[in-house]
């Protein structure tokens, strides 16, 4: 099995209660294998399946910022700065298939899972580019 | 141009380089990988993650 994209369903439930700000909170990315089974029942941050350290990967992940949320009419959009990016070099993993967004601020609470084609890195760097923040790509956008 | 391999770092014009695309439903990847002797010993991905579906809400309405 592998991990499923998804916006965590105990996100969702987290946004209504005031939980997360996206903005002020630390959000971080870690990294995952094929092995790994997160999905829309995520809550949290796990280690398990996680990638192991290698080269400036270290378990947990990276941060990465949040801009403010933002709308374009009646849709509203948060996300990283359009195109941000995160990488690690010198790393060797040899499926990564998934990234888990997380808010390490409140309990390491889980956001969304990215899913994308296995990746073998062999003494590598490893990139992710974030989609444009805006109201059609954003990473969180409530309609 | 040194590359880091995993026989150490070597100079890129004695390794084979390759580099190719791939696009899917969830993401577009990059890559770049060097060889040595038919041995994969370098591989680089750069991934562009696409969207998530957006949080659709509808409101109700009271009569």
């Amino acid at each position: 099995m592998a991990s499923t994209q998804a916006l965590c369903t105990s996100f969702k439930k987290e946004i209504l209660t005031g939980t997360h700000n996206l903005i002020n909170d630390t959000i971080k990315v870690a990294l995952y294998s094929n092995t790994a089974t997160l999905g829309s029942t995520t809550t949290e941050y796990t280690p398990s399946e996680e990638i192991t350290n290698t080269g400036t990967y270290v378990a947990t992940g990276s941060i990465i910022a949040f801009e403010a949320p933002n709308n374009t009419g009646t849709s509203v959009f948060v996300g990283p700065a359009s195109s941000a990016t995160l990488t690690w070099t010198g790393i060797t993993a040899p499926s990564i298939q998934s990234c888990l967004v997380y808010n390490s601020t409140k309990a390491n609470k889980a956001i969304s899972i990215h899913t994308f084609t296995n990746q073998n890195i062999t003494a590598g760097s490893f990139t992710i580019t974030f989609p444009v923040n805006d109201s059609t790509t954003g990473l969180i956008r409530l309609d | 141009m040194i590359i880091t391999t995993t026989q150490g770092d070597i100079e890129e014009h004695l390794l084979e380089k390759r580099t190719g695309s791939c696009d899917s439903p969830t993401d577009t990847a990059h890559w770049i990988e060097y060889w040595k002797d038919g041995e994969l010993v370098h591989r680089s991905v750069h991934l562009i993650i696409k969207e998530l579906p957006a949080v659709a809400g509808d409101t109700t309405s009271f009569s």
